[in-house]
This record gives structure tokens, sequence and C-alpha cells, in this order.
């Protein structure tokens, strides 16, 4: 028996803020569901947390332990796992199949789109980072760092975070979803090597590593464990280089995005 | 409520060297359905989408409730059903309407309208293991669940099968008595004549006609029986209308054509008193109307469905 509906016209758009609560949370379930996202948001970052840390596949100097190294250097990844792989294979595969064009014609606005997915990117960036510190301390980290690191670790966070989106989306805007998917897998297979990821930047000769410490990846990798690991109050370089990435991946990824 | 649904004045739309709409001038009134019919290709899609402000129009000017398309304003009070796609392929289907129905202020129950639309046994399936025609459903029940004053409906019921066509079609009806405006495109005539108050027939993006299923198709009715051979047809026509026709083809089949009116009670009435006064038993007596297949075969010289 089919209940009676309302049929009638009662139009009116719901609240910005449940707008994008709700499709945060849409958004936040998608991944959950996605194995192949949660393989690549949480899964890679703890095994490659584990696995580097026990055994001495690395070797590097410093001065500190394995996994003093790694930790910041696997925060990092997680940081370009859900802010960049993660969004730009979702957001792809939602324009081609006409997601965002079905969403703009809803209430919800583009801004707040964009919005709900930074919203789902932090949300799941801090179950990472949980799980980072937590199996971290587990294995036998302990920070180094200055009482600073409580502002400057979400700020470099932060700004990474929005370079990786403003990248994420400048290419799911502009490429097809294929394309974005290889391009995307790619530069994370790249900047896991060359990002100071696992394998220290102190290893590449001079130049190189300081234009691997200019990439997003390998300024954030870089910046943390400067803070974690080597009691830096701030690491200017490291945040100006991702607050100029930032400006510019936004500013290319509002130039070149498509919806359809 | 003097507003229309929606007003298109000289529409004009190019993809490079193709005219997809050539100065087309549409008003759809409210509370009604406005049907766009025509074949493939004759710039059904591109004439709703830049209503829906998916499209900029190269030239002429659109007006949806007497707001721009698209605009924000506008956005809550239309409902979309896109022709195909707009929905995550893993997401089930309750969930997707849940989401729709968070964006709105007053909307339906997402778990009753799934039950109107026949969705329930399928609420946990994700999108793409919907058949096509339960797709479709999901995409017409998104395009109402925030109880919208207008909806745009891109071939409602492609991929349907008859059941489901039929449910939509009484869907679309019910929305109509409810005081939704509807625009709809499609192919099929039988789907603009059962539920049209206005018909615009389009073809390589110019209106070829327009106006109630009734008009489109009722001005040249027939009335066809079958009686006995060389009946005096002269003095049957000095008792119709003017302009009435009638002819014996073959014999014993008689068909009378009435160019203006079509056939109204009148008629009909006069053809059988005039039987009755000599004795004639009309049999198989039926009247015919054209189809809008007709129509737009009369019109353009082509099949609608080609």
């Amino acid at each position: 028996m089919t209940p009676a509906l309302e049929l009638q016209p009662a139009p009116g758009a719901a609240p910005v803020s449940r707008m994008i609560a709700a499709q945060a949370a849409a958004e936040t379930r998608s991944l959950l569901r996605n194995g192949e996202q949660l393989l690549l948001t949480l899964i890679i970052p703890l095994l490659l947390l584990a696995a580097f840390s026990l055994e001495p596949l690395v070797s590097f100097g410093g001065g500190i332990s394995r996994i003093d190294f790694m930790t910041p250097g696997v925060m990092a990844l997680a940081v370009m796992s859900t802010a960049f792989t993660s969004q730009a294979i979702a957001t792809g595969f939602e324009r081609r199949y006409g997601v965002l064009k079905r969403l703009g014609a809803t209430p919800l606005s583009r801004g707040g789109l964009i919005t709900a997915k930074t919203t789902t990117v932090i949300a799941v960036e801090l179950l990472q980072v949980v799980l980072i510190v937590v199996v971290g301390l587990i294995i036998g980290w302990r920070p180094h760092a200055s009482l600073a690191a409580i502002v400057v670790v979400p700020l470099l966070i932060a700004l990474g975070t929005a370079a990786f989106s403003g990248l994420a989306l400048a290419m799911a805007g502009a490429l097809r979803a294929e394309a974005t998917l290889a391009a995307a897998n790619l530069v994370y297979i790249v900047l896991l090597g060359v990002g100071g990821v696992i394998f220290p930047l102190t290893k590449f000769p001079a130049g190189a590593r300081h234009f691997f410490e200019l990439l997003p990846t390998g300024a954030l990798s870089t910046g943390l464990r400067s803070v974690l690991a080597y009691h830096v109050q701030f690491p200017v370089g490291n945040a100006v280089t991702l607050l100029v990435w930032a400006v510019a991946m936004i500013a290319v990824a509002a130039r070149v995005f498509r919806w359809e | 409520m003097n507003i229309p649904a929606v007003e298109i004045s000289g529409l004009i739309k190019r993809y490079g060297q193709i005219t997809a709409v050539d100065g087309l001038t549409l008003t759809a009134a409210r509370g009604a359905v406005t049907a766009i019919l025509g074949p493939n290709g004759a710039g059904k899609t591109s004439t709703i989408e830049i209503c829906e402000g998916y499209r900029r129009p190269d030239l002429g000017t659109i007006r949806v409730l007497g707001m721009e398309p698209g605009s924000g304003a506008l956005r809550p009070r239309v409902g979309v059903m896109l022709q195909s796609g707009g929905i995550p392929p893993a997401v089930p289907a309750a969930e997707f309407l849940t989401l729709l129905s968070r964006f709105h202020a007053h909307p339906m129950d997402p778990v009753a309208l799934l039950d109107m639309v026949g969705l329930t046994p399928v609420a946990r399936t994700p999108y793409k293991r919907l058949s096509g025609g339960q797709q479709q459903r999901l995409s017409l029940a998104a395009a109402i669940v925030g109880r919208p004053e207008l909806v745009f409906l891109d071939e409602p019921t492609a991929g349907m099968d008859p059941q489901a066509r039929h449910a939509t079609w009484e869907l679309i009806t019910a929305l109509r008595a409810a005081g939704v405006s509807v625009i709809l495109t499609t192919h099929f005539m039988d789907e603009a004549e059962r539920l049209s108050d206005h018909v615009a027939i389009i073809d390589h993006g110019r209106m070829v006609a327009e106006g109630t299923p009734g008009e489109l198709t009722g001005s040249a009715g027939q009335l066809r029986f079958r009686a006995d051979p060389g009946l005096d047809l002269d003095g049957l026509v000095a008792a119709l209308p003017p302009g009435s026709a009638a002819k014996e083809s073959p014999a014993g089949h008689y068909v009378i054509e009435v160019i203006r009116g079509g056939v109204d009670p009148t008629l009909l009435a006069t053809v059988t008193a005039w039987c009755a006064e000599r004795g004639v038993l009309a049999n198989s007596l039926r009247i015919e109307s054209r189809t809008l297949e007709d129509v737009f075969l009369e019109l353009t010289g082509r099949e609608l469905r080609t």
C-alpha cells in the first residue's frame, strides 16, 4: 500500500549548514565504502609506518630513531593521499558520472559543495592523524617538539591540505576521469619516493634535495619532521612553500575546473 | 500566478557549425504539463538544459518562473531529472534520495516516495545495479523530493517497461493535479498525447506545431462505418456541416471526414439519424483522429521515431 504523499509544491532550501553537513556525511560514507580509497588513505600509510619503522629497510643518519623519522613523513603521506589522490579520483569520477552536474541543480551551492568536500577531507585527516599517532606511540615514537607544535602541526597540515586540494580539483576538473585516476596515482607514487616520506631527502644530491623540498609533499614532510623530530618552533621556509602552492593551485583550479 | 512556468523567446543555441536550437519561442503555463516532442537530435535536451541553467543560449531570452535560469533563488523551486546519470554508481537508492531531501526545507518523506515509485525492494541497492527503468524512477523521485513548483523531466520514461511507464504517467498526472508545473521532453507521441496540456513539436531546433493534443490531432477527424454498398452520399454530405466530405472506399466502407472541429456528438447523431431514416445499420462505427505521429509526418515528411 502506497502511503499518501504530499505532492503540493512547498519549495525551500534547507539551512546552508544542514546541506553542507548532509553532503559531507554522504562524501565520508562514500569514501569509507570504497575499499581502494581506504587502502590508499589508511592502510598504506599505517603499513609503511609499521614496516619501515620495525625493519631496517632504509638506513639514514641524522641522529633520530627510525620511528621518529617515519611518523612525520607518514603524516605528510596521509595528508597527500586524502587531500590530493583520493579527492582527485573521487571528484574526477563524480564529474564523469554527472554527479557534479546533478548537484548543481540542487539548492546546495558550489561553495557549499566545496565546503562539504573540505570538511570530509579534514575529518578523514583527523582520523588518519589519530591512527598514525596511536600506532607510532605503540611502536615507540617519542616526539621531540616544542609546545608550539600544537598550533604549528595543524597549520602545516592545513596549508598542505589546501595545496593538495587545489591540485586535486585542478586535475579532476580539467582531465578525463581515467586520466585523473592515472595521473593522481602516478603523482602519489613519485611523491612517495621523492617527498621525504620514507626515504630521507638528505640521501639525494643537494640540488635534487632542494628541488624536492620545494614540492608540496617534501615541504610538508620536512616541515612536520622539523617540528616533531628536531624541536623547530616554526619551519618558515616550508610553510611559505606550502602557502605559495596553496594559493597557486587554488587559483589554477578555479580557472580550469569544469563542472561537466 | 500570471508568470508562466517557462518563457522562451527567440532561443538560438549553436555547437560549432551545428545549430541545435534555431529561434524557438515557447511559453509553458503554470500548473500545466508541457511536452516538447520531437525526434532524436531535434534540440529537446539543449532547450531543457538551457532552462535548467546548464547551458547558455547564444541568443534569445529565457525566464523560468520569471527568473534567470539556474539562479540560486530558483534552484529550491525547480526539480530536475537529467536524461541519464547524475547519481553516484555506488550509492544505494534510498541514501541518494535521503541526501537530496536534506537540501530542502519541506521535503517529501524519502521512504514513502521510494515506495511510491516502486523502489522499496531495491532501497539498499547501489545505483549501478538498478535496471535502466529503476534508475529512471530514482532520478524522477530525486527531481520531486524537494516539493518543487516546477519540474524538468528529460525523457522521463526512456528505458522503462510498460508497467513502469504507466506508473510514471500516473505520478506526472498526480503532480499536475497537485499544482506542479511539468516540462518534459519525449519522443513518444502517446506519452505527449496522454499527459500534456500543451505539446510543442520541434524538429531541427524549430517549432513545427504547438497546441493541445486535441488541437494538433483533432482538427481533421474521421468517422468510419460499414454498411451495404452504394449509399447515396450526396444526401448525407448535404446534412453535414460545411467542409465535410464523405466517400465510399472500398465498397461498403464509408469514411466521413471533417476538416474543422473534429467529429462531435452532433455529427455522430446526424450520421446515425440519416442511416436510421434509410433503414441502414452502420456497422463497425468508429471515430478516428490523427495521432501526433501523423501530425509530425505531415508537417515534416518524416517519421517521429527514426
